[in-house]
């Protein structure tokens, strides 16, 4: 496929494991978040951290958007798919995604019309093609998708499609990023910064990671080459003593970000004052909800949720696994009360979650051969 | 050795074994002895899951059929595409399969051509050649005459290019809206190869894998031609019958061929599972050395979907000893439509049940089983 598979090239990426071997530290430990889902797929997809130094670890952060759903608000999407008439609509990898009481995909085993779509604008086209059928679309994304449900939203609105309406999950990605660096016990030395998110903010929002926090940030794209390149530009901020924002991904991030997909964000949506994540807990302004001008087709108004909160148990420690402190061995319920099956902490939702691996692959020795 | 793991969860041996401590070692045991247990079935309704090939549908079978069901030899014959019944010396491979696909007719072939093909083809890797078949059509109240009439043409010419008679057959139909148009449930028999001698347990460290070709066309086919989502390519399903494939495995390489399969639903990767399940072996896949039409890259590239566990309806998996191996790809690739058969990779040791991927960027991936119908994901 070209311009992709010159991203994937596996002799430039054997030049530039060699460049990251040749920067970093003999002796010193060296541990790299990357903040985003997305980014976390491309390593496991392509075994990045293969060609990695054996100093050199990565820590998968918050940024997967499916797994930091919590339990109440899967409780109350099911809630919504089983009232009489509504057709629930949401992206796919949200159907497995377990609640207090099973999952969208056994919701539909048990009767309620939960379909799979690739865009909120599948979902408007379902409402307008089922006009005597309430139409819901399970709205979730950092910045990265929230762009296009609101202007799916807007377009509704415009049209006046009376039979749509969202529920909105959309959350933003400085506010857990702030939570896991107020943490004093933080064993992280930079950050892989989420290319897609950038995309939309650009990426001046990540600049207090540096500013406040010493910590450096590169902004990403999301294929091997990308993160291996990122990963070495981190390395040389370290040994150079720098510490700011860089952007690796300027083929797609512009640096002030996307003003018209900002400009209808803000038109749709306005910050909750606090949103519940899956295995960290309540987290102020980090969540999205419809403005006061969209609220006839915010879905929690129309159809009123149970609302009801399903706390993580509190012996889950996800918050410590995504801040590197804790390997997933040592959460006090992991293999036991939190299983890939019965998932409880974020880490353990998605087959790509810290715990989750670990859990599948814990015993796979493999040896390592020298970079 | 033992082995250590990172905190990002991607386990490698990054380090000294003093630095494995007893707890992590203790949970680890608490962990294999909880995966080495026959699943149980305890869901409380079926879901799509449950009939994808993956996880849910082992649990399916081995938590409730074999059980309720089985012989006593466990789950290595009950995972297999056909049984064995020896009757007064005569060895037979007896299998049973049923057909359910939306939209009934796509590029490259119909449900009626894939049924014939599906159950020769459960017959064919278990090392039999298929003699006949019975047919059994659902049909939906409403369906165009004109459809079940080229179905039944389908059925007849697939039927007489693998070589079978369609011996018995039944027919209902059930009120609109009970069915998709139709299914078809079949059952097949075949007379076991004298040449033939295919167990997963016969599989040995070093052996090759063979794949029959490019992986993944008939399942994005059926996406595409579902028209979910506005894509176009030309990608055509692979329906084939597979025992002219599987007859020239035999003929060059006779006992060297220690294991067939057919790599139909959760595509090449679920099989390839399967197996190092059922002999306690590894493979190791090499990414770069599989098979696949730039069509469906593509298409699953935009998609988010791994065509490995894609569903093909033509292509065969076998396990070969590695001093045949040569020979035996040579055979396969004279064979028609078989003409981009590769060897993907080996069997190993460890780490014993799973399949590991040699990424072409120079990495490796687990190639786990799924646990229900690939998913698109949304980042």
């Amino acid at each position: 496929m070209r311009f992709v598979d010159e991203f994937r090239d596996p002799d430039l990426g054997r030049v530039v494991a060699g460049e990251i071997l040749a920067s970093v530290e003999p002796g010193r430990h060296y541990k790299v978040m990357e903040v985003c889902g997305g980014h976390t797929h491309s390593i496991y997809k392509y075994g990045v951290d293969d060609l990695l130094p054996a100093n050199v670890e990565l820590v998968h952060g918050p940024g997967c958007p499916v797994c930091v759903i919590p339990m109440g608000r899967v409780d109350d999407g099911i809630a919504l798919a089983h009232e009489p008439g509504v057709i629930f609509t949401c992206f796919g990898d949200m159907m497995r995604v377990p609640g207090s009481r099973g999952s969208l995909l056994e919701a539909k085993a048990a009767g309620a019309d939960v379909r799979m779509v690739y865009s909120p604008l599948d979902a408007l086209r379902i409402a307008k093609a089922n006009p005597d059928r309430e139409v819901v679309f399970y709205a979730i994304g950092f910045e990265t998708t929230a762009p296009s449900t609101a202007l799916t939203l807007m377009r509704a609105k415009a049209e006046g499609v009376p039979n749509f309406s969202v529920m909105c999950n959309h959350v933003t990605i400085v506010p857990p990023l702030r939570a896991l660096l107020e943490s004093p016990d933080l064993r992280l030395d930079g950050f892989i910064g989420p290319g897609h998110v950038c995309t939309v903010v650009g990426a001046r929002p990540l600049r207090f990671i540096p500013a406040q926090y010493g910590k450096p940030v590169v902004v990403a794209g999301f294929e091997p080459l990308d993160i291996l390149q990122a990963i070495h530009m981190i390395l040389v901020q370290l040994a150079e003593g720098r510490c700011e924002v860089e952007n690796q991904y300027t083929r797609v991030v512009p640096v002030n970000g996307n003003r018209r997909a900002l400009e209808v964000m803000a038109e749709v949506f306005e910050l909750r004052p606090h949103f519940e994540w899956r295995g960290l807990g309540f987290i102020s302004q980090s969540g999205l909800k419809l403005s006061p001008a969209y609220a006839e087709l915010d879905a929690e108004l129309r159809f009123g949720v149970p609302g009801v909160r399903v706390a993580d148990p509190k012996a889950c420690q996800c918050g410590e696994v995504l801040k590197g402190v804790i390997k997933p061995w040592e959460c006090k319920v992991f293999g036991t009360a939190c299983t890939p099956e019965r998932p409880i902490g974020t880490c353990m939702v998605s087959s790509e979650g810290a715990c989750a691996a670990y859990y599948n692959f814990g015993r796979f020795a493999r040896e390592r051969e020298v970079v | 050795m033992a082995p250590r793991v990172t905190s990002s969860g991607r386990p490698s041996l990054r380090g000294r074994e003093d630095e494995i401590s007893s707890r992590e070692q203790r949970i680890l045991g608490i962990i294999e002895t909880a995966r080495a247990k026959r699943p149980r079935f305890r869901d409380e309704r079926i879901t799509m899951a449950h009939g994808a090939g993956g996880k849910a549908t082992q649990t399916l079978i081995e938590g409730l059929l074999v059980p309720a069901l089985g012989s006593g030899e466990g789950t290595l014959e009950a995972m297999a595409d056909a049984g064995t019944v020896t009757i007064e010396g005569l060895g037979l491979a007896l299998t049973t399969d049923s057909f359910v696909v939306r939209p009934i007719r796509f590029p490259g072939g119909s449900i009626g051509e894939l049924a014939v093909n599906g159950t020769v083809n459960d017959l064919a890797v278990a090392g039999a050649r298929p003699v006949a078949l019975t047919l059994s059509l659902i049909l939906e109240e409403g369906l165009d005459a004109d459809v079940l009439r080229g179905e039944v043409e389908a059925i007849a010419r697939a039927a007489d290019e693998a070589g079978v008679e369609v011996v018995a057959g039944d027919t209902k139909v059930v009120e609109r809206g009970h069915a998709d148009d139709m299914y078809i449930c079949t059952a097949g028999l075949g007379r076991l190869d004298g040449r033939a001698s295919l167990s997963p347990a016969r599989l040995e460290p070093g052996d090759r894998i063979l794949l029959s070709g490019p992986v993944g066309d008939h399942g994005m086919a059926i996406m595409l031609a579902r028209g979910e989502f506005e894509l176009d390519a030309p990608i055509v399903s692979d329906t084939r019958p597979l025992w002219p494939p599987v007859d020239a495995l035999l003929e060059t390489a006779g006992p060297a061929v220690r294991c067939v399969r057919d790599a139909t639903r959760g595509g090449v990767a679920s099989v390839l599972n399967e197996l190092a399940r059922a002999s306690q072996v590894a493979m190791v896949v090499r990414e770069d050395a599989v098979p696949i039409d730039p069509a469906v890259a593509g298409a699953a590239e935009l998609l988010g979907i791994d065509p490995l566990y894609v569903a093909n309806e033509g292509k065969l998996v076998a396990a070969v000893a590695p001093d045949r191996a040569e020979a035996a790809l040579a055979a396969l690739r004279a064979v028609p439509g078989c003409e981009d058969a590769a060897d993907i990779g080996e069997v190993r040791t460890e780490p014993p049940g799973m399949v590991l991927m040699q990424t072409a960027f120079g990495g490796r991936r687990v190639m786990d089983r799924l646990v229900g119908d690939p998913l698109p994901r949304i980042c």
